[in-house]
């Protein structure tokens, strides 16, 4: 954008490669073979999706694994409308805050299956407690994305 | 104990800037100083609050914020909010070691890249980053989750807009002003559903100094000091997912101040609130969580009108952040508005009634998952 006053203009492109450690490698990994894993903590009982290496709670290690539900109930959502720089994808798209079913936080994914044209239906049919269910990517590469969103079931 | 006082500030007109970010920073420092009749080199130390690599696009802090803020070959740290940085300098002057600090805060919004582009930084690169989480998203889970527990409505969040854009008028420190009814907040553009346009804040420029002193010291800068009584802060856990946004840490933070300043009944014997809410619908929950109304009644309260600036229990008299979003100084702006209350000096925007106590809140991270709370005096 041109401005009034001198400016310099200089976009920064920096390479990171971020190391994943154990817990979230298996758990990627999980996914590419259409698995979500989580883990319980020992002394509260919670468990933990994605998979957690200690509990933030207790501060304690975690290694009980499980796999978890695919399906589960939505707490809240999103529809993002606006698109700014550098952004996941072309909006509309929608984001939601799931509970599996079995676990004690809330699993953060896109949410896809529902007409954005009619908001109104599309309110209606994500009420809070509304069901859901993983739907999974065709090509994966052991990454969130390997999910590819969660749809409302069909009640 | 001893005492902290705020003696002198300033603050940077909400307006954009054609100063690069040392002079302007130069600027508002130097003004501190010379209000306060001191030195550079006089100055106990320095603390800064800055985004260097994310909202500056430089590294590291060193090159450019001590020069600015006059601490080169003095002594200072740096903080990434404005309040953590004011709390750690009023620290430093409570252990005895200082007798003043200078609290400098450096934002320029209208260098950066979006708010959110630079929000979606703060989430992990495997996880929460690649799906799209930034300050905005959060934010419009937290709002879609607080209508739908406590029933509080789009139109009560609405009024925030209206009544914080309204004060704004009156601010000649504020970015955004406007004059704008519920239906226009309701209509404005979608950013991401529920939240419109405008509920959400700008990208404003901001640098902000205070000089704080120790209770002996501060006479010699002001004759109005203004007392930090009391400050508190708590963080949340960073995953979204393992929250209760809508019963976070601000009660924690919240309580920890008012007990510093002996607050019991906080409604009753705070006269003002300046609150970061870089979301309209946040100022009512924050307000429940500062144990301003009871929880899920923020709705109410601003429909009850009280919060106005003419009224009762005036909130954001300056316009707040939906009106200023100097992203790291806006905690620090909140600080200067309500000592500017405090002493009677807020020009057009000055609240009709006696301020003796006010409350400044600050937050950062997603839908508020850090927050300080600092309560002062006359």
């Amino acid at each position: 954008m041109t401005k009034e006053y001198g400016t310099i203009v200089n976009t920064v492109v920096l390479p990171y490669r971020w190391a994943l450690g154990q817990t979230w490698t298996r758990f990627f990994d999980g996914l590419k073979e259409e698995k979500i894993y989580g883990t319980r903590c020992g002394t509260c009982g919670k468990v933990f999706v994605p998979a957690k290496t200690f509990c933030p709670d207790c501060y304690s290690d975690l290694d009980d694994w499980m796999d978890v539900s695919q399906e589960g109930t939505l707490k809240s959502w999103t529809l993002v409308r606006k698109s700014h720089f550098g952004q996941v994808r072309q909006p509309p798209y929608a984001l939601g805050l799931i509970r599996l079913d079995g676990t004690d936080c809330e699993f953060i994914h896109f949410l896809g299956g529902v007409d954005w044209s009619d908001m109104q239906n599309a309110r209606e049919k994500l009420k809070a407690g509304a069901r859901v269910k993983a739907a999974w990517s065709k090509e994966k590469h052991a990454d969130i994305h390997d999910i590819s969103c969660f749809e409302p079931l069909k009640s | 104990m001893r005492k902290v006082a705020i003696t002198r500030f300033a603050q940077s007109a909400g307006v954009e800037s054609g100063d690069n970010l040392m002079d302007f920073t130069y600027r508002i420092s130097k003004e501190v100083l010379d209000k306060a009749g001191l030195k550079r080199n006089e100055v106990g130390c320095v603390m800064i609050a800055s985004s260097d690599i994310f909202h500056s696009g430089l590294s590291c802090a060193n090159a450019v914020d001590w020069d600015g803020s006059g601490a080169f070959m003095i002594e200072g740290t740096r903080a990434e909010d404005s309040m953590f940085a004011l709390i750690y300098a009023a620290m430093r002057i409570l252990s005895g070691h200082f007798d003043t600090v200078l609290v400098t805060s450096i934002i320029k919004g209208s260098e950066n890249p979006d708010n959110d582009t630079l929000t979606g930084f703060f989430a992990d690169p495997f996880y929460m980053r690649p799906l799209g989480i930034n300050e905005t998203t959060a934010a419009a889970f937290q709002m879609r989750e607080y209508m739908q527990r406590f029933g509080v409505s789009e139109e009560q969040c609405a009024k925030v807009a209206v009544k914080n854009l309204g004060n704004a008028l009156f601010n000649p420190y504020a970015h955004m002003k406007k004059r704008v009814t519920v239906d226009d907040v309701l209509n404005s553009e979608t950013v991401s559903d529920p939240l419109k346009a405008l509920e959400c804040a700008p990208k404003s420029e901001g640098v902000a100094s205070v000089l704080l002193a120790s209770g002996d010291a501060a006479e010699r800068f002001t004759d109005k000091p203004v007392w930090i009584k009391g400050f508190g802060t708590s963080m949340d856990h960073f995953n979204l997912g393992d929250r209760d946004l809508l019963n976070g840490q601000l009660t924690v933070a919240a309580e920890r101040a008012y007990r510093m300043a002996g607050i019991r009944q906080p409604r009753k014997e705070i006269d003002l609130a300046e609150i970061c809410e870089p979301y309209a619908f946040q100022e009512l929950l924050w307000c429940e969580k500062l144990g301003f109304c009871p929880d899920g009644e923020g709705g109410k309260l601003i429909d009850s009108g009280e919060t106005q600036m003419y009224r009762a229990f005036p909130v954001n008299p300056s316009g707040g952040v939906l009106a200023m979003n100097p992203y790291v100084s806006r905690g620090l702006y909140r600080v200067i508005e309500a000592a500017m209350q405090i002493r009677g000096r807020a020009g057009e925007h000055q609240v009709d009634k006696k301020v003796r106590t006010a409350l400044a809140h600050g937050t950062h991270g997603f839908a508020g998952q850090c927050h300080s709370v600092v309560i002062l005096e006359g």
